[in-house]
């Protein structure tokens, strides 16, 4: 009898093991495979110029998918990221345009999101109102703004100075992926070794106990969505800067693709956990696919198919993942 | 007597944890079977392997004469098998009704719901349990007790023919307690097996027929007749060692006056209370279920806000209007709702007990020092001997019991001056509590107040210098300790109004 319990033990860990390694890194196989294939079939996939061009269009949704995990983390969501691009890249430009200033424009266009962020976290804190709802109303006002500053029209900025935030190389690399990834070292390091971090899964994990721990949850609530208003608008930014202008329009459904990657990568949409090398992976899987089907010109509707068809799987993966652990 | 629940050799192993490596009893129509053993023993896992929650690894389960395999908890009500779990599973947004039916409601021809015989369902059930409550009333605007009785009353509906209770009255008053001991009784003479877990040893001879003492997931005996055991002998096989007066109860010195409350009314406290205690002392609260000691302690720790009242420390005036006022002054909250207000279910046992008490072992203000982290993790699973495999683990897989010693071990990290307990040992074992007791003891001698609520009149009375009793939000009585009187609490604790409600339900019992 007691043999054979020994060996259940084992095998028990084994398979735990095993289990554990396909919980943490499963998207990471998904995209190593994905990425093989890719490299195989698609022609021109592997190349210096796409892989660059890969980069630059996945370093967007990656610099706010480290704030938006936090927002997840927290058992929050916010929709109102890809507006906030929208209105700080028009802001930026306009200022620029009027005062001849880059860094100005610059600093100006990311306040700008973070006064956004700023107000979404102290209505959701203070108010108490449900982060969905409050950022789903806040993104339709400040898609409004985002038109008003632009009078409704693309504003072309006449400043070359501007251009090399998002154009410019360093070692070869463009600077969006050094911002990207110095933004997901940063925050790496936030949600893994501050308390910051440790404060923000507490709170996604149960708010009333990390209350009743003297978590100051409010303030955290605020600075979560802030620092989401600040990164967006700085996404924003440098958007503006490689597209040489600001676009009131630009963006429309980045925030469902911003919450697919980091679901993908194994953030929980109930708040608690937050893998944030999960996010990368599922940041670069959304880009990979987006990128490739540009790549066999696929047309822009039927990709809107596939996109919603990854964010249901998305949803899907994070819910077989919840009810395993719970057998 | 007619054999009507068998279990053989039942294992049942989790990744890392072998939660049950060989269960082995019989249990008879109209027995009671009392199941005790320390915190992580297996009892919970037990009873969920039995209603077809958890699958067995191996082993058989016999279920009147025929083996049966339980697939699923829907499998389990099929086969007449009710359980009521150690945590509560209600919905706190729905009706006392709703919830009671949930799965099951009565529905009209039109495929509608039929409210009229839902509300009527309901309300004879609630008659059953002896609860006088409207069943349109939201669960959450019930307190936890009543809650607790919802969870029985639910479990009785489908008239299983197997019942097993998983520490029913850790969230009960005695009120309630005696009401359901005579709930149980009318099961036990319908016939019915019923298993019985308790951590409270008096409660196991007031209502158990047979106890199965359980350790580290085995049965190590079955005592057929309660009138061949006694308590002592119980602890020494579950705990493997003697203990002579869990309580041991010793004078020690008590210092000046350090916290005084004024006036203190809001949620749940209607009049004005005041009271203050002593440094060293342990100052219990005694009532019964809505006298208000949660309330008035959630009150004190500006877990609600409070209407009027003024805090005085160490002979200072302060204010405190959210939790982190408290702590930042030296008072640590232990809540009496382990599951909403306590653990953080999805982190792992190290991060649950550094929670709180992390910010003051900061590096830079900022980041995580992460020796420190591990370090005070291990030295209270080790003070307090919290079953995990590592302190790694979700708090979530952990027993319940050792759920509890996780969030003690949340205040004892921090450097409190008051600490306020509600409920400080519920759900713990024998063993353990004698050790909470001690530590309760030296913290005092090291010059902290504890303030200490607990529905348990046998702890009150076995740990308090002085016993506060609370009656419908108000403080009745201060008793010294050489004052204390079981009877004389209970009068105390007694609303006139319920004095003759409680005397009808006896008659109506018998
Ligand atoms: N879902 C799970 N995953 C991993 N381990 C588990 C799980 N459920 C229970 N365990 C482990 O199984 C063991 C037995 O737990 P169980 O809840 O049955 O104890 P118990 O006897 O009911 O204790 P208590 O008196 O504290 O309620 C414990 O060590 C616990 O950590
Ligand atoms: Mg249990």
């Amino acid at each position: 009898m007691k043999g054979v319990n020994k060996t259940m033990i084992n095998v028990g860990a084994l398979t735990a093991k095993s289990k554990r390694l396909w919980d943490t890194s499963s998207m990471f196989i998904i995209f190593i495979i994905l990425f093989i294939m890719l490299s195989l079939f698609v022609p021109y996939f592997l190349t210096v110029r796409n892989m660059i061009g890969l980069g630059l269009s996945v370093s967007m949704v990656g610099m706010v998918a480290c704030t938006m995990l936090f927002c997840l983390a927290s058992g929050d969501f916010d929709l109102s990221v890809e507006n906030i691009v929208a209105f700080s890249g028009v802001t930026a430009a306009a200022v620029i345009n009027s005062t001849g200033n880059v860094t100005l424009g610059i600093i100006i266009g990311m306040i700008a999101g973070g006064m956004i962020g700023l107000f979404n976290g102290l209505i959701i804190a203070k108010a108490g109102i449900n982060a969905l709802i409050t950022t789903l109303a806040m993104s339709q006002i400040v898609r409004g703004l985002a038109f008003i500053v632009s009078g409704g029209q693309a504003q072309s900025i006449g400043n070359a100075g501007f251009f090399g935030l998002g154009n410019g190389l360093f070692l070869g690399v463009p600077n969006p992926i050094w911002i990207t990834a110095i933004c997901f070292v940063i925050f790496t390091v936030l949600i893994k070794s501050t308390t910051y971090g440790k404060n923000t899964l507490a709170i996604g994990g149960n708010q009333e106990a990390a209350r009743l721990a003297g978590i100051h949850v409010d303030r955290i609530k605020i600075i979560i969505f802030t620092m989401q208003g600040f990164m967006a608008g700085f996404a924003g930014v440098v958007l503006a800067s490689r597209m040489t202008s600001g676009q009131p329009n630009t963006s429309q459904g980045f925030s469902l693709d911003v919450i697919s990657a980091c679901v993908l990568g194994g953030v929980s949409l109930s708040g608690g956990v937050a893998p944030i090398m999960g996010a990368i992976v599922g940041v670069l899987i959304m880009g990979t696919v987006q990128n490739a089907m540009n790549l066999m010109n696929i047309p822009t509707f039927y990709q809107y198919i596939v996109r919603g068809a990854i964010l249901l799987m998305a949803v899907m993966i994070d819910q077989f993942k919840q009810s395993n652990k719970k057998a | 007597m007619e054999q009507v629940l068998e279990f053989a050799s039942v294992c049942k192993s989790f990744p890392g944890v072998q939660a049950l490596s060989d269960i082995s009893m019989q249990v008879c129509r109209g027995e009671v079977r009392g199941l005790i053993g320390e915190n992580g023993a297996g009892k919970s896992t037990l009873l969920k392997v039995l209603s077809g929650a958890y699958q067995p690894t191996s082993g058989r389960i016999t279920i009147a004469g025929k083996e049966r395999e339980i697939l699923s908890t829907r499998d389990g009500l099929e086969a007449g098998i009710a359980v009521i779990y150690q945590e509560l599973y209600l919905v706190p947004e729905m009706t006392v009704a709703e919830n009671l039916l949930l799965g099951h409601m009565p529905t009209r021809r039109s495929g509608l719901i039929d409210v009229q015989k839902m509300y009527d369902t309901a309300k004879a059930q609630l008659t059953y349990i002896l609860e006088d409550i409207d069943p349109n009333t939201k669960i959450k605007e019930l307190p936890i007790a009543q809650r607790q009785m919802i969870e029985i009353a639910k479990a009785l509906l489908h008239n299983a023919s197997i019942i097993a209770f998983d520490e029913p009255t850790s969230s009960l008053s005695d009120k309630e307690t005696q009401r359901l001991f005579k709930i149980i009784a009318a099961l036990r003479d319908e016939g019915k097996a019923i298993i019985y877990v308790s951590h409270r040893m008096e409660e196991l001879f007031e209502v158990c027929d047979s106890v199965t003492v359980f350790r580290d997931g085995k049965t190590i005996e079955t005592f057929r007749e309660m009138a061949a055991v006694t308590p002592d002998m119980l602890v020494q096989r579950m705990v493997g060692r003697d203990i002579k007066d869990i309580y041991h109860y010793y004078a020690r010195p008590i210092g000046e006056e350090v916290l005084k409350l004024e006036g203190f009314t809001g949620p749940g406290v209607p009049t004005p209370v005041s009271f203050s205690a002593k440094r060293g002392e342990i100052l219990g609260f005694f009532g019964l279920v809505g006298a208000g000691r949660t309330e008035l302690m959630k009150l004190l720790f500006g877990a609600e806000k409070k209407h009027t009242g003024r805090i005085h420390l160490n002979g200072k005036e302060v204010v405190i209007n959210a939790p982190m006022d408290a702590i930042e002054l030296g008072i640590a909250f232990l809540p009496e709702d382990r599951k909403n207000e306590g653990i953080i279910p999805i982190r792992s046992v190290e991060e649950n007990i550094n929670l709180s008490a992390r910010r003051k072992h900061v590096k830079g203000k900022f980041f995580l020092d992460v020796r420190w982290e591990a370090q005070n993790a291990l030295e209270f699973i080790k003070k307090l001997s919290i079953k995990t495999p590592s302190k790694d683990q979700l708090i979530m897989n952990l027993s319940g019991g050792n759920q509890q010693k996780v969030i003690l071990a949340r205040w004892l990290s921090e450097k409190t001056s008051i600490i306020v307990m509600d409920e400080p040992t519920r759900g713990i074992d024998v063993g353990t509590k004698n050790e909470i007791y001690s530590l309760m003891y030296k913290l005092t001698e090291e010059g902290k107040t504890i303030l200490c609520v607990s529905s348990e009149l046998p702890e009150i009375m076995g740990i308090s210098d002085r016993v506060a009793v609370m009656r419908d939000g108000c403080i009745v009585d201060i008793l010294q300790r050489d004052q204390l009187d079981k009877e004389r609490i209970l009068t105390l604790a007694l609303p006139d109004r319920h004095k003759s409600t409680i005397h009808n339900s006896n008659e109506r019992g018998e």
